[in-house]
């Protein structure tokens, strides 16, 4: 078996060899035919030279009005992994303006079981390896990629600047944020952020059994954003007692991944393009094959502040917009005030699980909440809140190193 | 996971007020002190119940935390670094404790050396912010993580006792 040294020196061969073939290719790239030009303006004439031709027929057919206007969207894709790697590959195949790629991670062996990168990429930063394939798909597109995490407070600040400011038009926000991370602190950065910038955002997620997955279209202030009820997923029908978790942490499969970026670009598309329409959460069951939809309203006790403050200012802007009669097939999802009574849950046993569960929101078949949050003080276990004292922070900090 | 014996351990930790995180300057401070009162705690507990076994450090802005956390297995000591970020979410979201050296080892951590925690701990977070800090963390998170783990690591033969560190 290779040792990790080796295995690094092949990874740093390996890069090497590829800044050679593309050093090559820059330079073919001016006689070889089979890289194509950049091409101006998108043509609707169908011959086999154009590769928007099938596309510019949707216009023709009338199912899109102006197919041309996708060239003037700019997308970030954050997470660039099962889901968002596709998701950035049927963007830029469909001929977007610009697309923001932002990953923190590297190309694995272990990721050869989803689609998009290959073996000979593994070492390779996600977004730059995305880029590479991308860019050769259609160089029409402009590529920004960021490679590194946005949880943590300076890149998150550097990220909050590119979705206000990395528009088609340096200064202009971009159009869509699309979240294809596969954790739940990510998520929550990147809805604190579309919260603070009033940025409409799509969330999408597979479940870590593999079997299903869920979109969800997000616009602050209007529909509920990510803080405001417990995320919610798609029930898999599966019991948890014969679910064994012991020794993974999750698994995936290329299809269910291809099918979540499938229906969350499509609602790109006919969001962006304004055809169709657009779903506001749809879930995806790959057990039953069964796909839930529903839409929910942002909650008023949310606790993400930004949440609320655009709460305010959309109530001020329907109120004085002149009235339309729009047949909204919104359901209203009830959610219960709660005081975040502590609460600690055992080893389950169903009676427990009772105990600990608060109240469930009224939602469609199929579709539930990750967990609940209960309303009561029943306070199976609580400590002490913490005493005051007079000491600093550095004295504390001291204190923890002495002991 | 949590059992008779962790409930009692986490009842004595004392609970956080502040509700606030790194992006906020004043507040964060109040959070912090909080933080470290609690983990002072918590340790001065560990050590008195002759159970302690993590120590935690962070940078001035308490952005970043480093410590070791040790396991005790048929008397001989296993020690490990530990190291996390804390998300700008906090403490809506816990962070992500990792464990480096221990990457690739096991099946029950996501890529960089993050510890996988149990289905049991999310919900268990999100109904007690901002009142669980990362003293419980530590109790409820990577406490019980290493109790499952580590033993069956060695039993494996993956991770071996490093003689020189001394137990
Ligand atoms: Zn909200």
């Amino acid at each position: 078996m290779a040792t990790v040294e080796e295995l690094k020196l092949r990874i740093r061969e390996l890069e090497n060899e590829l800044i050679k073939c593309k050093q090559q290719r820059s330079q073919e790239n001016l006689q070889n035919p089979v890289l194509r030009a950049k091409i101006d303006k998108m043509s609707a004439e169908v011959v086999d030279s154009n590769p928007y031709s099938r596309l510019m027929a949707l216009k023709r057919m009338g199912i899109v009005e102006d197919y041309e206007k996708i060239r003037s969207f700019a997308v970030a894709v954050v997470g660039v992994g099962g889901v968002g790697s596709v998701t950035a590959e049927m963007l830029t195949r469909c001929g977007i303006g610009k697309l923001l790629l932002f990953d923190y991670d590297k190309v694995e062996l272990a990721n050869m079981n989803r689609l998009f990168f290959q073996p000979h990429q593994a070492g390779l930063s996600k977004v730059e390896a995305a880029e590479h394939t991308l860019r050769n798909i259609n160089p029409d597109v402009i590529f920004e990629t960021h490679n590194y995490n946005i949880t943590t407070m300076d890149n998150f600040t550097h990220f909050m600047d590119r979705i206000s400011n990395g528009g088609l038009q340096e200064g202009k926000c971009v159009d869509l944020v699309l979240s294809c991370v596969d954790n739940f602190e990510a998520r929550m950065a990147i809805n604190t952020a579309c919260n603070e910038l009033g940025q409409t955002w799509m969330e999408s997620g597979v479940s870590e059994n593999a079997v299903s997955g869920h979109i969800q279209l997000i616009i602050p202030g209007q529909t509920a954003c990510f803080a405001c009820a417990p995320p919610l997923v798609v029930a898999a029908n599966i019991d948890e007692k014969t679910l064994k978790k012991d020794g993974v942490c999750a698994a995936s499969l290329p299809t269910t991944m291809g099918v979540v970026a499938g229906i969350l670009v499509q609602n790109v598309l006919k969001y962006l393009l304004g055809f169709g329409t657009v779903s506001f959460y749809l879930g995806y069951n790959a057990m039953q094959d069964f796909f839930p939809t529903m839409a929910m309203k942002a909650n008023p006790q949310c606790d993400d502040r930004h949440c609320r403050r655009q709460q305010e200012e959309y109530i001020k802007k329907e109120a004085e917009r002149p009235k339309q009669e729009v047949a909204e097939e919104e359901e209203e999802v009830v959610h219960e005030e709660n005081d975040w009574g502590i609460e600690l849950v055992s080893e389950i046993t169903a009676a427990e699980l009772q105990d600990a569960s608060g109240p469930k929101p009224d939602l469609p078949e199929g579709i539930t909440v990750a967990y609940t949050i209960p309303n009561k003080d029943g306070e199976i276990n609580s400590g002490e809140t913490l005493e005051e004292t007079d000491q600093s922070l550095e004295e504390l900090m001291a204190h923890m190193k002495k002991l | 996971m949590a059992d008779e014996a962790t409930r009692k351990i986490v009842s004595q930790i004392p609970l956080l007020k502040t509700n606030s995180g790194p992006r906020d300057k004043e507040l964060w401070v109040q959070r912090l002190r909080e933080e470290y009162l609690s983990l002072i705690k918590y340790v001065e507990n560990n050590k008195a119940a002759d159970n302690d076994w993590f120590r935690l450090e962070s940078n001035k802005e308490g952005t970043r935390w480093f410590g070791k956390c040790w396991y005790i297995h048929e008397l001989l000591k296993y020690e490990f670094d530990m190291e996390f970020d804390i998300p700008v979410t906090y403490p809506a979201t816990a962070p992500e404790v990792a464990i480096p050296e221990l990457d690739g080892k096991t099946a029950k951590m996501y890529r960089g050396g993050k510890i996988c925690l149990t289905d049991h701990f999310k919900p268990l977070w999100a109904r007690n912010v901002p009142k669980f800090g990362l003293a419980h963390l530590m109790a409820l998170g990577l406490g019980p993580w290493l109790a499952v783990e580590i033993p069956d690591l060695i039993a494996k033969g993956i991770i071996q006792h490093k003689e020189q560190q001394g137990s």
